[in-house]
């Protein structure tokens, strides 16, 4: 028979994770527009702003409607966005796993961007297709740098699994202490990958008033705003689990349910830590013509990231270092 | 239109209490830069003034926009783009009039080309009086439009949705046609 209870509490669970997730983004958000304005010398918003806002938009009037496929971009984002969520351990937890996830998370994580940039298209304002463009050359600018970095923990790590990844930085050491160059890397195609300042080319307000996200108001640009908020929080936390072993520092197998509470409370430190230094450069940056970003993700990122693969697979094939 | 999500739960008036207090709390704004009033935006959105502190962000499309400033001189030509603007924003939405030109005409009150009142074609919740009005009486102005909001007498969209023929009339006595 079934086990339905157990099956009913799994998801309860990771409801309220994914839940937690996109109030936590949200207020993320918030408290990045606070910092923001402090070094701006402003008072800025109160850091809760981003919570009237999403209930404002969802609590519009009116929508503006083209077709079906505008319709369903919305959804395609946020439930992209959520899957990817229930892949990566948050502080622990998480619903859904296999062999080889790392790759596969790769995959999924282009997802959301991609029903995005359909909804975008789809609404047919040219200001949408050119930001769909660069949102485009710019994800491929900072894929190379960045499968770099995950090739050179694979091979350190000798897995492609993040749950034996989580565990072995547990056990020996965060990769971050041993390989710090891939680190470096790894958080400059961040920077692109959250699309913060040098690199906001995609969104820029100025130049194509604010690319995809032109023709949608009301309830849709509700939806993406949960969906940017959630987006914030898969991006910080791929770093962290790569490189600062996902915020697990008691063994839950030993310790119980007190080992999940303090890991994801470790797990929301690192995050923010790793937030408020993205939040920092964007604040002081201008930005970046898109050819610029282009050059720069494949000159000096690649670069480090290239030296980085070479320090791991020397460490682990020639000086038979194994975590 | 936006129903009450749990009407067992939330009374109708309840609703619309809460809607009002979110899109107070949240303008977000387009300025259709006119005339010589866009100058006193800067400082009102920068360190000095920093409307941001009420939630009043600019945005780059209509789309996006709760609140639509007019910063001076309409000219025939330009309230048809204003009136396009005006239509693409979604419910509920408010509009400024800024400086003394759309009240009257101002230094243009004898021109060919200008109009004299504004709100004789898109209805005006707020009228800012002043050439220019200084960023503390922009700042005044975003304080009484937030609380009309909240006491439910900014209405000008549904007084547009209401008159919508009347206020159709109005701006095809001054345009030619619509296509030019």
């Amino acid at each position: 028979m079934t086990d339905w209870i157990g099956i009913l509490t799994q998801a309860g669970l990771t409801a309220l994770y994914l839940f937690l997730a996109v109030v936590i983004g949200l207020l993320f958000l918030g408290i990045g527009r606070k910092i923001t304005a402090r070094i701006h010398n402003r008072v800025g918003p109160p850091v809760y702003q981003n919570f009237i806002d999403v209930g404002k938009l969802l609590a519009k009037k009116s929508n503006i409607r083209h077709n079906w496929i505008f319709d369903l971009a919305p959804l395609f984002g946020l439930a992209g966005v959520l899957l990817t969520l229930a892949y990566l351990p948050m502080g622990g937890y998480r619903l859904l796993s296999g062999e080889g996830d790392l790759i596969i998370l790769l995959y999924i994580m282009v997802i959301p961007a991609l029903g995005f940039a359909l909804g975008a298209g789809a609404s047919a304002n040219p200001n949408a297709g050119v930001g769909v463009m660069r949102a485009l050359t710019l994800m491929f600018s900072y894929e190379m740098p960045f499968l770099l970095v995950v090739l050179s923990l694979m091979i350190f790590y000798n897995t492609a699994s993040l749950d034996v990844l989580l565990n072995k930085q547990m056990n020996y050491a965060w990769a971050i202490a041993v390989l710090p160059l891939s680190a470096l890397a790894a958080d400059m195609a961040l920077q692109g990958m959250m699309m913060e300042k040098p690199f906001d080319i995609p969104t820029a307000p100025h130049e194509i008033a604010s690319g995809p996200l032109v023709e949608f108001g009301g309830k849709y640009l509700g939806m993406l705003m949960l969906y940017s908020a959630a987006s914030v929080i898969v991006e910080t936390t791929l770093f962290v689990d790569l490189f600062l072993g996902g915020g697990i520092v008691l063994d839950p197998g030993t310790y119980g349910s007190v080992a999940y509470v303090v890991n994801y409370l470790v797990w929301l430190i690192l995050i923010f830590i790793v937030w408020l230094i993205a939040l920092f450069i964007n604040a002081v940056f201008p930005r970046f013509r898109i050819e610029q970003a282009f050059k720069f993700y494949w000159k000096w990122p690649t670069i480090i990231a290239a030296i980085g693969l070479i320090q791991a697979y020397i460490m682990s094939v020639f000086l038979g270092v194994v975590p | 239109m936006n129903e009450n999500p749990l009407p067992s739960v939330i009374p109708e008036k309840d609703w619309k209490k809460i809607q009002r207090m979110l899109s107070k709390r949240s303008l977000w704004m387009i300025h259709f830069c006119t005339g010589c009033g866009a100058m006193e935006m800067p400082p009102t959105m920068t360190s000095r003034y920093d409307m941001e502190r009420f939630g009043i962000i600019p945005m780059a499309t209509p789309r996006q926009a709760d609140l639509l400033l007019v910063t001076g001189y309409v000219a025939v030509k330009t309230l048809k783009r204003i009136v396009r603007v005006y239509e693409q924003m979604q419910d509920p939405k408010y509009v400024i009039a800024f400086g003394s030109c759309p009240i009257n005409g101002g230094i243009y009150w004898d021109s060919y080309n200008i109009i004299k009142r504004l709100d004789k074609y898109i209805p005006v919740d707020l009228y800012i009086a002043g050439c220019m009005p200084r960023p503390e009486a922009i700042m005044d102005a975003f304080l009484k439009l937030m609380k009309d909001i909240d006491e439910g007498k900014a209405n000008g969209w549904v007084r547009y949705r209401k008159y919508y023929e009347k206020y159709k009339a109005n701006q095809m006595r001054v345009f030619k046609r619509w296509d030019e």
